[in-house]
C-alpha cells in the first residue's frame, strides 16, 4: 500500500513540476512578444491597445475591438470594465491607452482629451401596466422628492410608489440630478441600485415602480417584450430617434479619452469607431452615433 | 454512514423528520434551479455554443474563450495554492499544537483572510498584483487573488483531516524508525488523500463561483487568451456582465449557467471516481 | 558543520509556506490601510457615526447603518442555514438510505459550486416581486437574508458532513454496546465531538456571508438607512464598495476603503467572539 500511494504522490509532484515549468516558459514567451515593434502606417496593425472604464459604453467598446482585431489579426485590444472614473485613473496613470467616459468631461478634467463616440439618453420608466402614461417634469421631481408617495395622486392606482435611484457617483445618477435641478441629499428612494438591467429587472417585476435607465435600455428590452415602458418627457417620446433628432431633452455623452494625443495605434481605432461601418454596431447597442 | 440502533423513540422521530425535512427541502431547491435554468438556458445552447466566440456583447455566438480562461485561472490557482496548502496543513497538524503562539497566529490569520470579502480582495489583488507587481490585468494576477482566497477553507479542511488520522499510525511509523519526511509522504497524505480531495473540491466551487475578486484582476476581454500574461474573462464575469449590463442577455446568462453547472457536475464525477479508486488502493 | 537532514530542510520549508499567508494577509491590510488613511487623516473619526447620511460626494460619511447592516443580514443568514445545513448532514450520516445520501451530498457539492451572481440573479426575479406584492418594496432585509441563506447552506452542509463522518467509531461502539438509542448516541455522543468542526466551519461560513456581495447588492435595496423592519431596504459595506467603487475619486474612494476596512474590524470581533466561545480550547 505504502509503495504504491508513494508513486502516486512523487507523480502528482512532478506533473505539478512540470506545469510549473511550463507556465514560467509561457510567461517568458509572452515578454518577447511584447517587445516586437508596432508597426505604423502600414496597413495591417499590430500591437497591444488598452481600454477601460465606464461600464455603459464597455460592451460597446468590447464589440467594436473585437470587430477591428478580426481586421487586423495581429492587433490585441483589451477592454476592461470598472466605470468613468476608473478610467480617467488608468489613462492618467498610464495603465491604459484609451478611457471610456459616459459623461461630458468637467471644466477641471482639461488634462484630457475627448473623443466623442455617441450619445445616450436617459429615460423614465414604469411597470407595463401601469395606467399612468406621462409624467411632466415637475410631477417626476415630486416623486423622487418624496412629496407625492402615492400613484393614486397621479390618478393612478392607490398604491405606494416604489422610487428606485441610481448609487451615488454614477454617471447616469449625476445626468439625471443635474436636467431636474436636484440634490441627492434631497432624494428619498426605496431602492438604489447599480447598472440599467438591475433597474430594467426591477420594474418589470414591480407594477408600482419607477427608475431611470439608459434609453438604449429601455428600448431594447421594450422591442424584446420585456413588460416594462418608457414614458415620454415634456411630451417627446423616449426613443433613439427622437433623441438622435435632438429633441429628447435628458441626454448624455459618452465619450472616448485619452491623455494628450493618442498613440498612431489608438487613433486608428478612434478613427475606426467613428467609421460608417462602426454607426451600425453603435446604434445595434441602442446609443445614436455622432454625425 | 453508521449503522446506528433504529429503537424509535420521540426525540428520534422528531430528529428523524426534522433531518428529512431539511434534505429534500435542498433537494427540492436544487430541482428548481436546475429546472428555471434548464428551461430557460437550454434554447439557447447548441454544439457551436462551445467552440465559437461570442458575438454582440455575448448576445450571439458562443463561450469558447470564456471556457478557456476559467480553465487556466483554475489550474494556476490550484497549482499555486495546493502546494502552499498541503504544506501548511502539514505543518499546523504534525508540527505544532493548539497552544503553541505560531500556530495560533497563523489559524488565526487564515480565520481573517477567510472573511476578507471578495470585493476587497479584488481590489487588493488590483493594487498588489495589476499594478505593483505589474502583472497586468492576466489570468496570473486573478490566479493568484483566488488562491490567497482558496487558502483558509484548503488548509482548514486538510488540517482537519491530517489531525483525524488515529495517534497510532504516527508512534508505530516512529517506532519503526521512519524519518518524518517519509511517514508524512507514504503514510499520513495517503490516508488524507480524500480530505485532499474535499478540500480540493471545495476550492474549485468557490474559485468557479468567484466574480468580484475577478473583475478586478483578471479582468473582461472576451478574446481567446495567448497566455497567462494575457487577461481572460471567467465564466462566472461573463454571467454576471450578461445578466447586469448587456440588455437581451438574459438567454445567454442562463445558457452560460447551465454550462457552469453542467461542468461542476463533471468535475464532481471525476473527483468522486478518484476518490474511489484512492480508497480502494489503501485498504488492500 | 553538520550537515542539514531531509526532515530539517523539510521543517523549514513547510514553515515557510506556512507563513505565506500570514504574509498575504499583512500585504492585504497594508493596502486597506494605505488606501482609508486619507480619508482618517481629512476627518475626525466619530462623524462616521454621527454624521447624518452617507453623501460622500456632499462631503457626509455615515456608515453605521451599513455596519449594523452587514451584521444584521449575516446572523439571518447563519440562523437560517446553520440548522438547516447540520440536520441535513444528519440526515446524509444517520438517516437517510444510501440511495438517497449520494444524490444528496452530489446536488451539495454541485450548490456549492454555483455563483453567488445566479442566487442574486433568481433572487431578484422570484423572491423579491414575491415580497413586493406583500409588502412594497421587496427589496429588503428578508430578500438578502434569504438569498444569502441559500448561498452559505451548501458549504455548511459539506462542512458538517465533514466533522460529523470524522467521530473515532470506536465511541460510537462504545455508546451502542451500552445500549443507548439512536438519538441518544448522536445527541450526547456525536454531536459534542463533532462541534470544534462543527463551530469554526460555521464561523468560517459566517465571514465568507459577510463577505457576501454581488447578490447581496441585486436583492436588498442599497438604501442607507437602519432598517425598521426586516420589509426595509437596507445596504451592506459590501454593497458599498460594490456599488460605488468604480465611480469614487479622492476622499470617497478612501472612504470606500474604509468601508473595506470596517468589515476585517467587523470580521475579526466575530473571529474573536468565536475563539472565545470555540470549545477547541477545552478539548485540547
Amino acid at each position: 500500500m505504502h509503495q504504491n500511494s508513494f508513486t502516486i504522490i512523487s507523480s502528482l509532484n512532478k506533473t505539478i513540476l512540470l506545469t510549473l515549468i511550463s507556465f514560467i516558459l509561457l510567461t517568458t514567451g509572452c515578454e518577447q512578444q511584447k517587445t516586437t515593434p508596432v508597426a505604423g502606417g502600414v496597413a495591417q496593425l499590430s500591437g497591444k491597445l488598452n481600454i477601460t472604464g465606464s461600464s455603459t459604453i464597455a460592451p460597446l467598446a468590447a464589440e467594436l475591438a473585437a470587430i477591428f482585431e478580426s481586421k487586423n489579426p495581429q492587433l490585441r485590444i483589451n477592454v476592461q470594465t470598472g466605470g468613468s472614473s476608473r478610467g480617467l485613473a488608468d489613462i492618467r496613470q498610464g495603465v491604459s491607452d484609451i478611457g471610456m467616459v459616459s459623461r461630458k468631461l468637467k471644466t477641471e478634467e482639461n488634462d484630457i482629451q475627448a473623443h466623442l463616440l455617441a450619445n445616450d439618453g436617459i429615460s423614465i420608466i414604469v411597470h407595463k401596466d401601469n395606467p399612468i402614461t406621462s409624467l411632466t417634469e415637475e410631477q417626476i421631481k415630486s416623486i423622487y422628492l418624496g412629496k407625492i408617495k402615492n400613484w393614486k395622486s397621479l390618478n393612478g392606482v392607490d398604491k405606494k410608489i416604489t422610487v428606485i435611484n441610481k448609487a451615488e457617483g454614477r454617471s447616469t445618477l449625476e445626468v439625471f440630478l443635474h436636467f431636474f435641478k436636484l440634490k441627492n441629499v434631497n432624494i428619498k428612494p426605496d431602492v438604489i441600485i447599480g447598472d440599467n438591467e438591475q433597474g430594467v429587472k426591477l420594474v418589470s417585476r414591480n407594477r408600482y415602480a419607477i427608475a431611470y435607465v439608459s434609453i438604449g435600455t429601455a428600448e431594447y428590452n421594450i422591442k424584446s417584450g420585456t413588460t416594462i415602458k418608457a414614458l415620454p418627457l415634456d411630451g417627446v417620446e423616449a426613443t433613439t430617434e427622437k433623441l438622435a433628432s435632438g429633441e429628447f431633452p435628458l441626454s448624455r455623452e459618452l465619450n472616448f479619452v485619452t491623455k494628450n494625443k493618442p498613440s498612431p495605434l489608438a487613433q486608428a481605432f478612434l478613427d475606426y469607431s467613428r467609421s460608417n461601418e462602426a454607426r451600425k454596431t453603435i446604434e445595434e447597442f441602442g446609443f445614436v452615433p455622432i454625425k | 454512514m453508521n449503522a446506528l440502533p433504529t429503537n424509535n423513540n420521540l426525540a428520534d422521530t422528531l430528529l428523524k423528520i426534522a433531518s428529512w425535512a431539511s434534505g429534500i427541502f435542498i433537494v427540492l431547491f436544487f430541482g428548481y434551479l436546475l429546472f428555471d435554468i434548464t428551461v430557460n438556458g437550454f434554447s439557447r445552447i447548441d454544439f457551436s455554443f462551445f467552440y465559437e466566440s461570442p458575438v454582440n456583447a455575448g448576445r450571439q455566438g458562443g463561450i469558447a474563450p470564456m471556457l478557456i480562461s476559467t480553465l487556466l485561472i483554475l489550474i494556476l490557482c490550484l497549482c499555486i495554492s495546493l502546494p502552499i496548502g498541503i504544506a501548511s496543513a502539514i505543518y499546523l497538524a504534525e508540527y505544532t499544537n493548539e497552544k503553541q503562539w505560531f500556530s495560533r497566529f497563523i489559524r488565526r490569520c487564515l480565520n481573517i483572510i477567510s472573511g476578507v470579502p471578495s470585493i476587497v480582495m479584488g481590489l487588493f489583488g488590483y493594487a498588489f498584483f495589476v499594478i505593483a507587481l505589474k502583472l497586468g490585468f492576466s489570468l496570473l494576477s486573478g490566479a493568484l487573488t483566488l488562491a490567497a482566497m482558496v487558502l483558509p477553507l484548503l488548509i482548514r479542511s486538510i488540517e482537519d483531516s491530517l489531525r483525524a488520522i488515529p495517534q497510532s499510525y504516527r508512534l508505530n511509523a516512529h517506532a519503526l524508525g521512519l524519518s518524518q519526511w517519509r511517514m508524512i509522504f507514504q503514510i499520513l497524505l495517503p490516508m488524507a488523500s480524500q480530505g485532499i480531495l474535499l478540500a480540493v473540491i471545495l476550492s474549485i466551487g468557490r474559485a468557479m463561483a468567484e466574480t468580484a475578486a475577478l473583475l478586478y484582476t483578471s479582468g473582461y476581454v472576451m478574446r481567446t487568451p495567448d497566455s497567462i500574461m494575457d487577461s481572460g474573462r471567467s465564466l462566472s464575469v461573463h454571467i454576471f456582465d450578461l445578466s447586469m449590463n448587456v440588455p437581451g442577455g438574459e438567454p445567454s446568462a442562463y445558457a452560460s449557467a447551465l454550462t457552469l453547472i453542467v461542468l461542476l457536475l463533471i468535475i464532481n464525477t471525476i473527483t468522486a471516481y478518484i476518490s474511489r479508486i484512492i480508497k480502494n488502493r489503501s485498504i488492500k | 558543520m553538520f550537515p542539514l537532514n531531509k526532515d530539517k530542510i523539510l521543517l523549514i520549508v513547510l514553515r515557510i509556506m506556512a507563513g505565506i499567508s500570514v504574509l498575504s494577509l499583512l500585504f492585504i491590510l497594508f493596502y486597506l490601510v494605505k488606501e482609508a488613511l486619507p480619508i482618517l487623516q481629512s476627518i475626525s473619526s466619530h462623524r462616521f457615526f454621527t454624521d447624518e447620511s452617507w453623501h460622500p460626494t456632499s462631503g457626509s460619511y455615515l456608515l453605521l447603518p451599513m455596519i449594523i447592516g452587514s451584521i444584521l443580514i449575516m446572523l439571518g443568514a447563519m440562523i437560517v442555514s446553520a440548522p438547516l445545513g447540520i440536520l441535513t448532514a444528519i440526515l446524509s450520516q444517520f438517516y437517510a438510505p444510501p440511495w438517497f445520501t449520494k444524490p444528496l451530498n452530489r446536488t451539495v457539492e454541485i450548490l456549492s459550486g454555483i455563483p453567488s451572481v445566479i442566487y442574486g440573479f433568481l433572487g431578484i426575479v422570484t423572491i423579491v416581486p414575491l415580497l413586493a406584492e406583500f409588502q412594497a418594496p421587496g427589496t429588503s432585509v428578508l430578500a438578502g437574508v434569504i438569498v444569502l441563506s441559500f448561498i452559505v447552506l451548501p458549504n455548511i452542509v459539506l462542512i458538517s458532513n465533514n466533522a460529523l463522518s470524522q467521530i473515532e467509531q470506536v465511541h460510537i461502539h462504545n455508546a451502542m454496546s451500552l445500549g443507548l438509542s439512536r438519538y441518544a448516541i448522536i445527541r450526547h455522543v456525536i454531536l459534542p465531538q463533532a462541534k470544534p468542526g462543527l463551530f469554526t466551519g460555521i464561523v468560517l461560513q459566517s465571514g465568507r456571508a459577510i463577505g457576501e456581495t454581488l447578490a447581496v447588492l441585486m436583492v436588498c435595496g442599497n438604501v442607507v438607512q437602519i432598517p425598521g423592519s426586516i420589509f426595509e431596504p437596507v445596504r451592506t459595506l459590501t454593497s458599498n464598495i460594490a456599488l460605488e467603487m468604480a465611480y469614487a475619486m479622492n476622499d470617497h474612494r478612501s472612504a470606500l476603503f474604509l468601508s473595506g476596512l470596517m468589515l476585517m474590524v467587523v470580521v475579526l470581533v466575530v473571529i474573536l467572539i468565536a475563539e472565545k466561545f470555540s470549545p477547541q480550547a477545552n478539548i485540547q
